[in-house]
């Protein structure tokens, strides 16, 4: 039960007549890199706000970081972290000061968040951009600085909404040896993309379709089990037959 | 041509389908006009006097019975002294004090000239104003009875103020404060927000890469925003006149139309924002501060001009408002026809085409 | 018109923001055919919405000098802006009126009707017509990519521009967007499109790799794949952590990125080392270790441009 620090059965969450989540269930072990991929509308964006602690579900039941997501949403909310391609950092504030400010935010305190903060700075080589503006620095740079700053608080879940749309190749793959570093520390990584090698990186692959789970397995048997040599595929095959386009 | 009536079509639909602005944009004037009218009346009822009558005659006690009789005051005592005045102040319940001197009754019959004294608590300025505006209308009242009475000849100086409004009723001033608001509000305020978003969202990116000229766009969103003013406009004088009873003195017609020449100098000044600001919180910022906030001040609405230092008195002559609010009491309060609104008029229609110049000469035809 | 068969000529374009400081093209030429299917490949701020935004008569270059079927993009403005279509980054259509209304209101704008040109949109239309009363802020992604196409093509463009018309797209519509760009190509319009999605390049005749405001390489896909040749190997192992923290400590290591299931090694002297790399992954304690050839994809030699750029 402890390895389990995500777990649904169940969950579902209507809008009005419209199943946006229809009876998903699944479980995230502690440590893995959970790839949630679906087509646009499929409800990967509500399910990751129940999962969140930001919306409450229709129905079924859900546990992240072992609180419940009808109840103690606010006890979720300290114990992840959140970043997504929209949501980043301030951009008139400087690199420093953002780090401290969502230190902060997490409960962060004196001497422990200086001391992380520097040491953030060091192991990103950002020494001679602390002081800089953010909106300065290149997009790929943001976004590494804004993934550090979602786990700078050791959350037990960090997730992440996109976090490499439009980013250069390179800086894409940097970004991947974060995560691989923070899966590694323990931290569990619940990650949407539209990139499909992204997908390959994961532990296991959830794929969406039209509000449930079509597909879960680690990459690796998914392409067995579609026959494919690659991720795509295996996305194309299964969205293909997908109905709404909402 | 086609083009500009599709344009003007899709702001319709802009405006029609967005309910909660629209519900905002046509409730805003019918609440600014209920508070005004009745919850932030500055007039004052009931408010207590102090008297202080050396005289005790006929005379000083028919004014006080006639104060006391009216709705605005009740005689809370009779005092002794002028010293009782300030601790009776103090107190805080009184905020008039009217002091009859010696022989009152004897200085009007024989002398022709009398002297009454009002002292008023003006730690709150505006209602010590009032109060003593409210007083000097009733002791005039008086004096003219007397007047006609006895045939004598008594010079009475009166407050402009007076005349127009002799029972001081406060939707004479802010009917056309509340009109003047309103339209800066939408006109201005929502004409260049709504230009704004379009670029905002980027659909001007795609109207700009289009063979039309883009200044059609601009142009054709003032359409439904003059439409939405006048509606307003027409929705304050009907409100002004069956809600709070108020008649319009001079010509409707008139009145409308000097109104149709403000709201497209607002929608003009709405276009010359549009071609600063980047974004609708800075197209809202620089209505509010830069328009609506000089609006109030040198209107004339809230703050009398003509007790401003004179470098405010000239800097209120550039404030359009100030200018219509002008119009506006001439015709809707006093009566007066077109023959004494052509100044400000030309004034109008002046500022009009110069904020126009300005925008068109800055609108771009690319993005920077 | 003349019988050059350029459709778009960029010769030498730069183009700087904030008085100089921030360069976002840097002396950019391209020649795109008549009836070409081009792609400009690169990252969010390599400056594509630049050089789009130059080539609709938006912006002006800093320098340089551009033609749209043979009009200058600065003193011919109106001229382009007539037989241009443009898509522009993120989606511009009106959100509170519906399909129908947005599409009939660009063909007017554009002095056209929809009926008109019917033939043009027709195919791509019919898969949103039955939603034609739908408000578009109510549209899914997909949707709204197909009506923001329609309207650019709906006065029949000699030229389209489509600024990351797949940024954020699931693979799925992406795949069909690009299916009914090549029949639109098929029709005789010139299109230049961006993406920062490198495995889209197989779908353009040809590629321009942009990187920082410059152009790393301009050709077919298969010339640039052929020209930038280089020895790679895949490797795989049990723990991919571990992997990487391995394969790094090699003297040998030109790079080493994740692709996919594996990580693409590229290594100093090519494949001469690949055994005594082996050696030193198995030295390393590296369980089930694979190591195999793989062909490099067009991300590989992106990744093999960037850093080549980065060193000069």
């Amino acid at each position: 039960m402890t390895d389990t620090v995500i777990h649904t059965n169940g969950l579902t969450r209507k809008f009005g007549d419209f199943i946006a989540v229809n009876a998903i269930s699944f479980e995230v072990k502690k440590g893995e890199i959970f790839g949630f991929l679906g087509a646009n509308g499929a409800g990967k964006t509500t399910a990751m706000k129940i999962l969140c602690g930001l919306l409450s579900p229709s129905s079924g039941e859900a546990k992240v970081a072992g609180y419940d997501v009808y109840t103690q949403n606010e006890s979720i909310k300290k114990h992840i972290g959140y970043m997504s391609q929209k949501f980043s950092l301030y951009e008139n504030l400087k690199v420093r000061e953002n780090i401290k400010f969502y230190g902060g935010i997490y409960g962060l305190r004196g001497a422990d968040l200086n001391q992380k903060t520097e040491q953030l700075i060091n192991r990103l080589g950002l020494e001679n951009e602390a002081d800089k503006l953010v909106g300065s620095l290149p997009l790929g740079w943001k976004q590494k600085i804004a993934f550090s700053v979602a786990i700078l608080h050791k959350p037990k879940i960090v997730f992440l909404d996109e976090p490499t749309g439009g980013v250069d190749p390179v800086t894409r793959r940097q970004f991947w040896d974060l995560i691989y570093e923070a899966a590694n520390e323990g931290i569990t990584v619940f990650v949407t993309t539209h990139y499909m090698d992204e997908a390959e990186y994961c532990d296991r692959v959830s794929i969406m379709v039209d509000g449930s789970i079509a597909a879960l397995d680690t990459p690796e048997k998914l392409k067995e089990q579609f026959k494919t040599n690659s991720m795509e595929g295996v996305f194309l095959q299964l969205a293909r037959n997908a109905k709404r386009s909402e | 041509m086609k083009v500009f009536l599709t344009l003007i079509k899709k702001e319709f639909w802009h405006v029609l389908r967005d309910k909660r602005s629209l519900v905002i944009l046509l409730g805003l004037p019918i609440v600014m006009m209920l508070l005004f009218g009745f919850a932030l009346t500055n007039e004052v009822k009931n408010s207590e006097v102090l008297i202080l009558d050396f005289s005790k005659d006929q005379a000083s006690q028919t004014l006080i019975d006639r104060i006391d009789h009216s709705e605005y005051f009740s005689i809370a005592g009779n005092l002794s002294s002028e010293k009782e005045i300030v601790s009776s102040f103090r107190k805080g319940k009184s905020r008039l004090a009217i002091i009859f001197p010696q022989d009152f009754q004897n200085s009007i019959s024989h002398e022709k000239k009398a002297q009454i004294r009002l002292v008023a608590d003006a730690s709150d300025p505006n209602t010590a104003n009032i109060v003593i505006n409210y007083a000097s209308a009733i002791i005039r009242d008086y004096q003219n009875e007397l007047n006609e009475e006895k045939k004598l000849p008594y010079t009475i100086n009166l407050e402009t103020k007076m005349l127009y409004n002799p029972q001081l009723k406060s939707a004479f001033n802010f009917v056309p404060g509340v009109m003047t608001l309103i339209m800066m509000l939408l006109g201005a305020m929502m004409t260049s927000v709504s230009i704004v978003r379009e670029k905002e969202t980027g659909t001007m990116e795609v109207l700009l890469v289009s063979p039309m000229k883009p200044i059609l766009v601009v142009l054709s969103k003032a359409i439904p925003y003059l439409l939405l003013c006048f509606t307003d406009i027409i929705l304050i004088l009907l409100m002004a006149v069956f809600v709070l009873g108020m008649t319009i003195q001079g010509s409707l017609v008139l009145l409308l139309a000097e109104s149709i020449l403000f709201i497209i100098t607002t929608l003009s000044l709405g276009l010359l924002i549009s071609t600063i600001a980047s974004t609708q919180q800075i197209a809202m910022f620089i209505s509010l501060v830069a328009l609506m906030l000089p609006s109030l001040i040198f209107s004339g609405f809230m703050f009398p001009i003509e007790n401003m230092p004179i470098p405010l008195q000239v800097i209120s002559n550039l404030i359009p408002t100030k200018w219509y609010y002008s119009i506006v009491r001439s015709v809707m309060v006093k009566g007066l026809g077109f023959e004494y609104v052509i100044k400000p008029t030309l004034i109008l229609i002046a500022m009009t085409l110069a904020y126009l110049f300005i925008a068109i000469k800055k609108f771009k035809i690319r993005l920077a | 018109m003349t019988s050059d068969m350029s459709a778009i000529k960029i010769e030498n374009i730069t183009k700087t923001y904030e008085k100089g400081k921030v360069l976002a093209l840097e002396s950019i030429s391209l020649d795109i055919k008549r009836g070409e299917l081009f792609g400009l490949i690169g990252p969010d701020g390599a400056g594509k919405t630049s050089l789009f935004r130059i080539l609709t008569t938006l912006l002006l270059a800093d320098s340089g000098k551009a033609t749209v079927e043979a009009f200058d993009v600065v003193k011919d403005l109106w001229d382009i802006r007539k037989i241009s279509g443009y898509m522009p980054g993120r989606f511009s259509l009106y959100q509170d009126l519906t399909i129908e209304e947005n599409l009939n209101f660009f063909a007017t704008v554009f002095n056209t009707t929809v009926e008109e040109n019917y033939h043009i949109i027709k195919e791509i239309y019919v898969q949103i017509e039955p939603f034609k009363n739908r408000r578009a802020g109510k549209l899914s992604g997909g949707m709204k990519q197909k009506l923001a196409l329609c309207c650019a093509l709906i006065h029949e463009p000699k030229v389209l521009f489509l600024d990351e018309p797949t940024t954020g797209v699931d693979p799925v519509s992406r795949k069909e967007f690009w299916e009914m760009l090549g029949r639109l190509k098929d029709r005789g319009i010139t299109i230049l499109v961006s993406t920062p999605y490198m495995d889209e390049a197989s779908r353009c005749d040809r590629i321009a790799l942009i990187q920082k405001g410059k152009i790393m390489d301009v050709d077919t896909l298969d010339h640039i794949l052929e020209k930038n040749y280089q020895e790679i190997l895949g490797v795989k192992a049990a723990n991919r952590y571990d992997l990487v923290k391995a394969i790094n400590q090699f003297d040998n290591l030109k790079s080493c990125f994740a692709f996919g299931g594996e990580q693409h090694v590229v290594l100093n002297d090519g494949f001469k080392s690949k055994d005594e790399f082996q050696q030193f992954l198995i030295e390393k304690g590296i369980e089930n270790l694979e190591i195999r050839v793989v062909e490099p994809d067009i991300e590989d030699v992106f990744i093999k441009l960037m850093q080549e750029n980065s060193n000069d």
